[in-house]
């Protein structure tokens, strides 16, 4: 892999960038692999990249139906943050903001990292007191979380209204300073250039089908639209698909999938300093350095794997928008796009073993895994790697839907992000 | 959005409806008795088909009334509708996937 250094730029620039490499390989499959990796979202590339770095296990494949990345990964709103209320999920979401703060550095790719501060608004007495909850939870876990009277969210983020006049007024919000945006292709491919430059084959193209299995019900490998591929570990990381993949191997899931949606403006001059999400009226935003304002709407109320969500979906969420920041009234909004997500029953991932011996999964992230990229490969690669959950995933493993031990985020915040 | 053929109603806009998540889920009669991985089942866990998918609506900005669908999750078109109760019609769409 040719780092990306000064030298190298200038080497690059004066010779018109004719002398780049590729990023990573376009590999035909081997016949077997130590570990297989269903899935090339960035958990499923990161999970390969720290598999190959953390524990040198580089005979690793990941495959992937369409192209890397062009799932979730490539169509969500970037938000990162930490300030999770139970110590599960403040654990395993630090465990990820940590890795953030260093990633362009550990890749030697930029991945934009940008911490310009997560405010959530609260606008009734309830949101109040929960937020205010939060802050002191996350305060226990070492994790930044701070409370803003009105005014002080106006100072922050200046395009808001604070006006007494809004059907839901700003009672106040919850800062994250640390939160912030990323560049989401970059994540993916930053991780599938490192994990590529270590040995481990990026498979494009190559849509699981089934699985194989020995005598003793182990996993022996995976059938694909490529063919039969061995494998001694099989870790599926399917997101919205994660229901088809494990249907295909018999088991059933605990989770849902529906559409999520997203819109861009027009691209302007910067105007928006942070990121600002709304629980109660439904609405996220923040700007790209493009200059287009993303925006996030809520998901459709039913199964769906059409990627496209209803119209009333995104126009509640823009009614909202624009009450708040009323200067975005007459913005145009330029694409809209939906993604598939694996909803389950406590809003809380799912990450650990599954009832076959050699098969583990890693879905569940919902409507908010993004955040959580690199905490997530990280410790589903210990999990692939020695067999056992590390202690921040064990929390999550798919056994707390029979045992009662939910982690219930869903109750806790009742949020998208 | 989607137009929702209520079968007491006719064919009006998804705004209307609630999706009551899918249909023919009965509570076991005797949970205290039934394996905790059976329950956790009941709770938990939904077919969620890329293909068709029986579910519970609500036409509450409307009749009011329940019944039950059949849709495809993969065009989110209504292959049919049917009174809460009665079987599952035995229907599936050309462009369905199991
Ligand atoms: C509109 C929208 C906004 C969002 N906003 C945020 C946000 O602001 N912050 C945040 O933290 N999260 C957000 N999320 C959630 C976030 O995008 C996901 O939780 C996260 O990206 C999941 O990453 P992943 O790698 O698991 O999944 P994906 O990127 O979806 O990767 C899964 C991959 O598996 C592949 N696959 C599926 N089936 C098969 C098969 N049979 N064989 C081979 N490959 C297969 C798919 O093609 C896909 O590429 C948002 C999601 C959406 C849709
Ligand atoms: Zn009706």
């Amino acid at each position: 892999m040719r780092r990306f250094s000064l030298k190298s730029l200038l080497q690059e620039a004066s010779s018109g960038h004719q002398g780049w490499e590729r990023q990573w390989r376009a590999p035909e499959p081997k016949k077997e692999y130590d570990v297989i990796v269903v899935g090339g979202g960035g958990h499923g590339l990161a999970t390969a990249y720290y598999l190959a770095t953390v524990h040198g296990v580089t005979n690793v494949a990941v495959l992937e139906k369409g192209w890397i990345g062009g799932g979730n990964t490539g169509r969500n709103t970037t938000i990162v943050r930490s300030n999770y209320l139970f110590d599960e999920s403040a654990g395993l979401y630090e465990h990820a903001m940590k890795l953030w703060e260093g990633l362009s550095q550990e890749l030697n790719y930029n991945v934009m990292f940008s911490q310009r501060g997560v405010l959530m608004l609260a606008h009734n007495h309830h949101d109040v007191i929960s937020f205010k909850r939060h802050v002191y939870a996350n305060r226990l876990n070492g994790i930044d979380n701070e409370w803003l009277s009105p005014e002080e969210c106006k100072a922050y983020c200046p395009p808001l209204s604070i006006s007494p006049e809004l059907r839901y007024p700003v009672l106040g919000g919850a800062l994250q300073r640390r939160g912030g945006t990323a560049r989401h292709d970059a994540v993916a491919w930053g991780y599938a250039r490192g994990a590529d430059a270590r040995g481990v084959d990026i498979i494009q193209n190559c849509e699981v089908l089934g699985l194989k299995r020995h005598p003793d019900g182990s996993v022996a490998g995976v059938e694909t639209s490529r063919g039969t591929i061995g494998a001694k570990r099989v870790g599926v990381v399917a997101a919205g698909h994660t229901g088809v993949v494990m249907g295909r191997f018999g088991l059933r899931m605990p989770v849902e999938s529906v559409p999520l949606q997203a819109l861009v403006s027009e691209p302007v001059k910067p105007v928006f300093p942070c990121v600002v999400m709304s629980n109660a009226v439904h609405a996220y935003i923040s700007q790209s350095d493009k200059g287009e304002l993303v925006i996030g709407a809520g998901t459709d109320q039913y199964v769906s794997y059409s990627q496209q969500g209803g119209i009333q979906i995104i126009n509640h969420t823009l009614d909202a928008i624009c009450e708040l920041f009323p200067q975005f009234g007459r913005m145009r909004m330029l694409r809209s796009w939906g993604g598939i997500v694996d909803v389950t029953p406590d809003r809380s991932p799912i990450l650990g073993k599954t009832p076959i011996e050699g098969l583990f999964v890693n879905c569940g992230w919902g409507t908010g895994g993004f955040k959580a990229t690199p905490g997530s490969g990280h410790v589903f690669a210990h999990t692939l790697a020695t067999g056992e959950p590390h202690k921040i995933n064990a929390p999550f493993s798919l056994d707390r839907f029979r045992t009662g031990r939910l982690i219930d985020e869903a109750a806790a915040a009742a949020v998208a992000h | 959005m989607l137009l929702i053929d209520c079968p007491y109603c006719g064919k009006r806009p998804e705004v209307e409806f609630h999706c009551g998540g899918e249909a023919h889920i009965a509570r076991p009669e005797t949970p205290a008795e039934i394996a905790d991985a059976d329950w956790g089942s009941f709770l938990y866990y939904r077919t969620n088909p890329k293909g068709v998918h029986a579910e519970r609506w609500l036409h509450g900005h409307g009749c009011g009334r329940w019944f039950n669908a059949l849709r495809d999750t993969v065009s989110d078109a209504f292959v049919a509708t049917y009174e809460m109760g009665a079987p599952r019609p035995d229907v599936a769409p050309e462009n369905a996937k199991a």
